[in-house]
């Protein structure tokens, strides 16, 4: 329990300017929220919560939290970053590396109702597992494989669920 | 009503081979996943959800009690031979745990955690098979306005006590409500950007597999540590009658810390922990062994973190009410059975969720009684080349997301809340009120319409029964208790010797 304090308290000159993008995030989430509420029509008059009722709450909460968040950010509060066995945060963040595995996973939601899970899924270890430094190329494919057409039988005959086969329909 | 006879057909019907085998591919499973560095328990039962949906409703359900109880013992096992702890929970387990790991007591070490999560576990189950049953009887008595308050009184209390910073705990809560949102009501489509695909809702599965397990990936890659953790080698777990005999009293004591804790709203397991380490630390007869590795600081704190575990199944079977991050996902996942935990469950699945209490108590045995002979397999498995772990997360996290409904763009909403829960992490918004946000939020909104329907919309109804009378002084006198605290903070200077009792939401 003691292991966490460091990162807040120590350091009251430096700001963490990112947390306005934060909160001009949440200001454009409550605004939608709001201004999605303003389009929903009344419901019949013996319906004594209004469909808009809890989204006019919710948004108005929202930008109310952003505008806190933008002051605390501006006197100088920092947010504790979230610990972990595999985390360091006395290094920077490795933004490129989360862009990297973003890429790979946007190709798997492109790819995977042409190609189906059995060749996608394979690519998607392979290509994460390629990006968080891993050189083993040809091995890291045929694990991926090995687990991609493995959990595609184990939940068609196992759990009987048959997993949409893309182009290898018919093959598998 | 005899429990105790309801409570024997539930063991006749989890005791079959068939069900037997899935408590112990369960317990397996759970083990395993729970083992791993950066999955704890709720990242588990998430992870794994997806495996149980397609089985019958009994037989899931003792899979899934078998898979609770085994990430929930995975952890501890992490905890003591990493020396960094995971969860939460087991922070106070790595304290007095690791050292005796790293002075060569490893063995001990895993033995009076096993063992005394047994204990804990099967005390704390009896408990909740004799609190559960009446709380429910008399729950279901309750009309719509205290249900209400009681989720208002769930809601607040995990947002506003837990965690280091309550303005990012009231933003994870909005968070969580606006994804709540999403759907349809009273007929039209809300906060749905015009796609077909949300008009049901986001799926409950998606958000929290995207949110525990990718959130979580994205974030270990974006500060993966350089240098790999060293592993404490360990045999076959054992104890010397020495160690049973400083490990007993330790054992009871936390777990009659932990259930309490559970089963209050807010409760956690990070209190009990907390509160059984000092308290053995205080009746120790061997002092000078606390911060060197005494065996008692391993058997309390991890009979308080699994009693807890027992305990917070009381709300959540008896009102529905989840209180932590583990309970939420275990929620979603009754839903995703067809069951509502709620006062109504113990009359409409009788049944099942006698056969679900049963599966508790095999799932614990068998924990025991496979765990000790397999322990030095589960060390090797904290060796995992972390590329092919995180890399198995996201590919295990994106097949659990499609299988629900096999479409693409479940797995864009995969990557959306991913990202999510990425930045919740850089910015130390706690995971679990978005949860219960996203989980409670509908249900609120539903009961507040309840309410008032049958009041044809007199707003004094909320307040017309003495139980929400009660939940709402509650909730009063606890505002102004923390306002209180807050003005007394600001004045005075900081005390940094207070012992620091942030959340982290046990991913």
């Amino acid at each position: 329990m003691s292991t966490t304090t460091t990162t807040t308290t120590t350091t009251t000159t430096r700001k963490d300017t990112a947390q306005y993008g934060l909160a001009a995030l949440l200001a454009v989430i409550g605004g939608y929220v709001l201004y999605d509420a303003t389009t929903l029509h009344p419901a019949f008059s013996d319906q004594p919560v209004q469909p808009s009722a809890f989204p006019y709450l919710v948004g108005g909460a929202l930008l109310v939290l952003a505008a806190l968040l933008a002051l605390a950010a501006a006197r100088g509060d920092l947010p504790q970053a979230e610990e972990g066995e595999d985390v360091d945060l006395t290094t920077s963040s490795d933004w490129p590396t989360v862009a990297k595995l973003v890429a790979v996973f946007v190709l798997n939601i492109a790819l995977i109702d042409l190609l189906g899970w059995a060749i996608t899924g394979a690519f998607l270890f392979a290509g994460t597992a390629w990006v968080l430094g891993s050189r083993r190329h040809v091995f890291d494919l045929v694990v991926g494989a090995l687990l991609s057409v493995g959990t595609w039988y184990g939940f068609y005959v196992g759990l009987g669920v048959p997993i949409p086969a893309g182009i290898m329909d018919g093959v598998l | 009503m005899d429990s105790l006879s309801l409570l024997m057909d539930g063991f006749g019907s989890a005791l079959t081979p068939t069900n037997l085998l899935y408590a112990a591919l369960g317990v397996l499973l759970g083990t395993a996943v729970g083992v791993l560095p950066g999955i704890g328990p709720a990242m588990t039962v998430a992870l794994l959800l997806p495996v149980t949906y397609n089985v019958s409703p009994s037989s899931a359900l003792i899979m899934f009690a078998g898979i609770y109880y085994g990430g929930m013992y995975g952890g501890s096992t992490t905890s003591i031979l990493l020396n960094t702890p995971g969860e939460s929970s087991s922070v106070v387990t790595a304290i007095e745990g690791n050292k005796m790991a790293k002075a060569g007591r490893a063995a001990q070490a895993l033995a009076t955690a096993a063992i005394g999560s047994f204990v804990a576990g099967s005390i704390g189950t009896a408990l909740l098979v004799l609190v559960a049953a009446p709380v429910a009887d008399v729950v279901v008595e309750l009309g719509a306005p205290s249900y209400f308050a009681m989720m208002l009184l769930a809601l607040l209390a995990v947002t506003a006590v837990l965690g280091a910073s309550r303005l990012r705990g009231f933003i994870g809560l909005f968070l969580g409500l606006a994804i709540g949102l999403v759907g349809t009501q009273t007929g039209q489509p809300r906060l749905t950007f015009g796609q077909p695909l949300l008009a049901d809702g986001i799926d409950i599965v998606v958000v929290a597999v995207a949110i525990f397990a990718v959130g979580e990936a994205l974030w270990v890659a974006a500060h993966l540590r350089r240098k790999p953790l060293d592993v404490i080698p360990v045999g076959v777990p054992w104890m010397s009658r020495d160690d049973l005999r400083r490990s007993w009293r330790p054992w009871l004591r936390g777990t009659a810390f932990g259930f309490p804790f559970g089963a209050l709203p807010a409760g956690g397991a990070e209190m009990p922990t907390f509160l059984s380490y000092i308290t053995e630390r205080k009746l120790t007869k061997k002092p000078e062994e606390f911060g060197h590795g005494a065996i008692e600081g391993v058997a309390g704190p991890e009979a308080a973190n699994n009693a807890s575990a027992a305990g917070t199944l009381v709300p959540l079977l008896a009102l529905g009410l989840p209180t932590t991050a583990t309970a939420a996902v275990i929620l979603a996942a009754m839903q995703g059975y067809g069951i509502q935990p709620g006062p109504a469950l113990f009359d409409n699945e009788s049944a099942l969720v006698w056969t679900l209490l049963a599966s508790l108590f095999i799932a614990n045995a068998l924990l025991l009684a496979l765990n000790l002979p397999m322990a030095p397999l589960w060390a090797k498995l904290l060796r995992t080349p972390r590329p092919y772990l995180y890399a198995g997360i996201l590919f295990f996290a994106s097949l659990g997301a499609y299988s629900v409904n096999f479409q693409w763009f479940d797995l864009l909403l995969l990557l959306v809340f991913g990202l999510l829960g990425l930045l919740m992490r850089r910015f130390g918004i706690p995971v679990l009120p978005l949860i219960i946000g996203v989980i409670l939020g509908p249900t609120l909104e539903y009961q507040l319409a309840q309410a008032l329907a049958i009041s044809s919309g007199d707003v004094s109804t909320l307040w017309s029964e003495p139980v929400a009378v009660v939940v709402y002084a509650v909730l009063i006198l606890g505002g102004l208790a923390l306002a209180a605290k807050s003005v007394i903070d600001a004045r005075a200077p900081r005390d940094t010797s207070a012992p620091d009792e942030r959340e982290k939401v046990d991913a």
